[in-house]
């Protein structure tokens, strides 16, 4: 039985006591009750939870009633995003490139955008909604993000110049790295006893970090993700 | 330099051997120099070395003869200032702001295997997030019976759970990918660190809230101008995770997510969300930026990797490293860590030859699962150049990959997850240098 039956088994033992008892007419003592419950926190209220549960998920869950169309998009991300991200989310500086990368995945350099790696656009929308602009997070509106979301889509050949995104069409959006994602199903190594005495002819150093000497005003290879 | 190590062997005053010390240090740190290291160091050697002459016996030291500051100089109190140089440091050209960035444990500096509050490496996507714990609430909804809304102190109510566990980020290492590239343990490996945390069962909150029959799915999501998400099966959820509100027997560190946070034993450094402040419970993952856009691992043919959630079996040498090195032939002691997401390190082998011959290191306990594990193995340097590794194995019998085993299966792209061996060259001058073997 994993962890998890063992909870539901748990807690569906308690409902039947506690039915059970209340069918023959027996007053539950409460530290019965409080086997599986403290009696703690307060109960959270349809209000409360909407201020917090922004979340969206791919088949469109938790997306909220609205529209934006890419022309709107693009006079939005000039004013709040384009100082980063650049006006065609080509990026400024070292802030992340927001298009392009298609057919670069399987190269040596790979460039990562919504456009060459994101499997869902619903995870665009979740993202500027939660945490973009940069410094001043969830400060965009329903209909400004589907804008902004739009036009993202749209510099990444994914919608036309004239889409405009609704909370109905946003989970049929197909992103072109959808099917780019695996789960492993098995371990990556097999567990083997390593060798101990003897175990190589010679020995090569083919690289040295002093030699690359990096510097924090020299940038070189892949950075912190 | 080179004429300072021709006459190591002669016989060296105090003051000449601090001098060598001071020598070898320069040179070994020409990389780690770079990384702002080096200056530090030898001003905290030269400070040192005036004072030691008016101390050292037969002197009567200052400390000796005067009274020293009394109680509550300092309420909270601090290291040593001959410590000063043993703080976290971040590489500034690796991310476009310091609100999302990171910087590094001084791995080198360390002793056991608990990890200093203070010294615990940071990562914030928006910065640090300062939370009021009155203002702070914890919320539990979704596929959930009763959604609730918990305090602090709600939560301190509850059966208190006080365990061990590291946390890595699963970038540490990263930058070693495409070959050997920052020379200071500090800096290839310093996105780890291991404490005791007191919080509640995560388990223990979801009975309360009680789970409906479709739950499978946690998203637990912080308070930070990140709103940082992860979801997270509830199996996981289920078994070992905390929400803890104190590490190392005080609070928890505003860097560390103060006033709680999420612990997700052998898990990814991401997952162990910050300032949580909601957990909902769904059917399906939610597929958020953190988990596609990153963290996950790209392999060469273009696929990637998804939901590589456990930080598999891991080792290094702490010293000698780039930021310590050599300073006399003779004894050494040979220090290092090993911890696996999978459970407890069961053994870790030493090589000072670069992998041609290994010997077994000791374990120093506790030995816990889930939790950095130290050990050391005593050697005596005859001088010469040398190449130090460490392997580990864990209690599953998983054992610590080549970087070339972990190209062979990964590429060079996959930015996360690089748990491979690591190659310290020692040099004839005693420097220590990052090397790459083939
Ligand atoms: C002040 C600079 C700044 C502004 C303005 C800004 N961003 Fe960002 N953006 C960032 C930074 C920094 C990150 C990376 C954050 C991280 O990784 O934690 C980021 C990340 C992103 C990402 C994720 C990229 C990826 O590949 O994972 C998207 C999408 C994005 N921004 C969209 C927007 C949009 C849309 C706007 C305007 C509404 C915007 N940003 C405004 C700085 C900015």
């Amino acid at each position: 039985m994993s962890v998890w039956d063992k909870a539901r088994w748990a807690t569906l033992l308690t409902a039947t006591a506690l039915s059970l008892a209340m069918l023959g007419g027996l007053s539950v003592h409460p530290a019965r009750a409080a086997e599986q419950r403290y009696g703690l926190g307060t109960p959270a209220t349809p209000e409360e939870i909407a201020g917090w549960n922004i979340d969206v998920r791919p088949d469109g869950l938790g997306l909220p009633e609205g529209s934006g169309s890419v022309a709107d998009g693009e006079q939005i991300f000039l004013e709040r995003c384009a100082a980063c991200h650049g006006e065609f989310g080509e990026g400024a500086g070292r802030f992340p490139v927001l298009m392009g990368g298609q057919g670069t995945l399987d190269k040596a350099a790979p460039v990562k955008t919504i456009g060459s790696y994101w499997p869902y656009a619903s995870t665009v929308w979740d993202y500027v909604h939660r945490a973009m602009p940069f410094g001043d997070a969830e400060s965009l509106s329903a209909d400004e993000t589907y804008a902004v979301v739009a036009y993202l889509l749209n510099i990444n050949d994914i919608v036309g110049d004239d889409f405009v995104l609704t909370k109905e069409n946003l989970p049929k959006i197909v992103m072109p790295n959808a099917k780019g994602f695996f789960t492993m199903d098995a371990p990556e190594f097999q567990p083997y006893e390593p060798c101990m005495k003897d175990c190589k002819k010679e020995v090569k150093v083919i690289g040295h970090a002093r030699v690359i000497d990096v510097t924090p005003d020299k940038p070189a290879g892949a950075g912190v993700e | 330099m080179k004429d300072d190590v021709k006459d190591r062997n002669a016989p060296q005053s105090p003051a000449r051997r601090r001098l060598l010390a001071g020598g070898a240090a320069a040179g070994g740190l020409l990389g780690a120099g770079a990384l702002g290291l080096s200056g530090g160091l030898k001003a905290a050697r030269a400070a040192t070395a005036p004072a030691a002459a008016d101390s050292l016996p037969p002197a009567v030291p200052d400390w000796t003869r005067y009274l020293g500051a009394g109680v509550d100089a300092h309420p909270y109190g601090m290291p040593s200032e001959h410590e000063a140089k043993v703080v976290r440091r971040s590489v500034e050209w690796l991310t476009a702001t310091r609100e999302s960035s990171v910087n590094f444990t001084p791995l080198y500096a360390l002793d056991g295997f608990v990890t200093p509050n203070g010294l615990c490496f940071e990562r914030h996507h928006g910065g640090l997030a300062e939370v009021d714990p009155a203002e702070h609430r914890l919320m539990i909804h979704g596929l959930v019976d009763r959604p609730l809304l918990f305090t602090v102190e709600d939560l301190k109510r509850f059966p208190q759970e006080n365990r061990f566990y590291f946390l890595e980020c699963a970038a540490n290492s990263g930058m070693e990918w495409h070959g050997a590239q920052l020379n200071g343990v500090q800096y290839t490996h310093g996105m780890v660190h291991c404490v005791q945390y007191t919080g509640v069962s995560l388990r223990t909150l979801l009975k309360e809230v009680g789970l409906k029959d479709k739950a499978a799915w946690v998203l637990a999501e912080g308070a930070d101008a990140a709103a940082m998400t992860r979801s997270i099966p509830l199996e996981k959820a289920l078994d070992d995770c905390l929400v803890a509100y104190s590490m190392n027997g005080e609070r928890l560190r505003p860097e560390q997510g103060y006033p709680i946070r999420l612990v997700v034993p052998g898990w990814e450094g991401n997952t162990w969300v910050k300032w949580l402040r909601r957990l909902e419970l769904g059917d399906q993952p939610w597929y958020q930026r953190e988990e596609t856009s990153k963290y996950t691992d790209l392999l060469p043919n273009g696929k990637a990797r998804m939901f590589t959630w456990v930080m598999d079996a891991k080792s290094v040498i702490t010293s000698p490293a780039p930021e310590l090195p050599m300073q006399q032939e003779g004894p050494v002691v040979i220090k290092g860590l090993a911890w696996s997401g999978h459970g407890a390190i069961k053994r870790v082998d030493v090589t000072v030859d670069g992998g041609i011959n290994w010997q077994t290191a000791q374990l120093h306990g506790p030995v816990l699962p889930k939790c950095l594990t130290r050990f050391t193995f005593d050697w005596v340097w005859d001088g010469k150049p040398a190449l130090l590794q460490s392997r580990c194995i864990d209690e599953t019998g998983y054992v610590q990959p080549t970087m070339a085993a972990l190209q062979e299966k990964r590429g060079v792209n996959s930015i996360y997850h690089n748990n491979s061996i690591q190659t310290w060259q020692i040099n004839e001058n005693g420097s220590v240098e990052n090397v790459r073997l083939g």
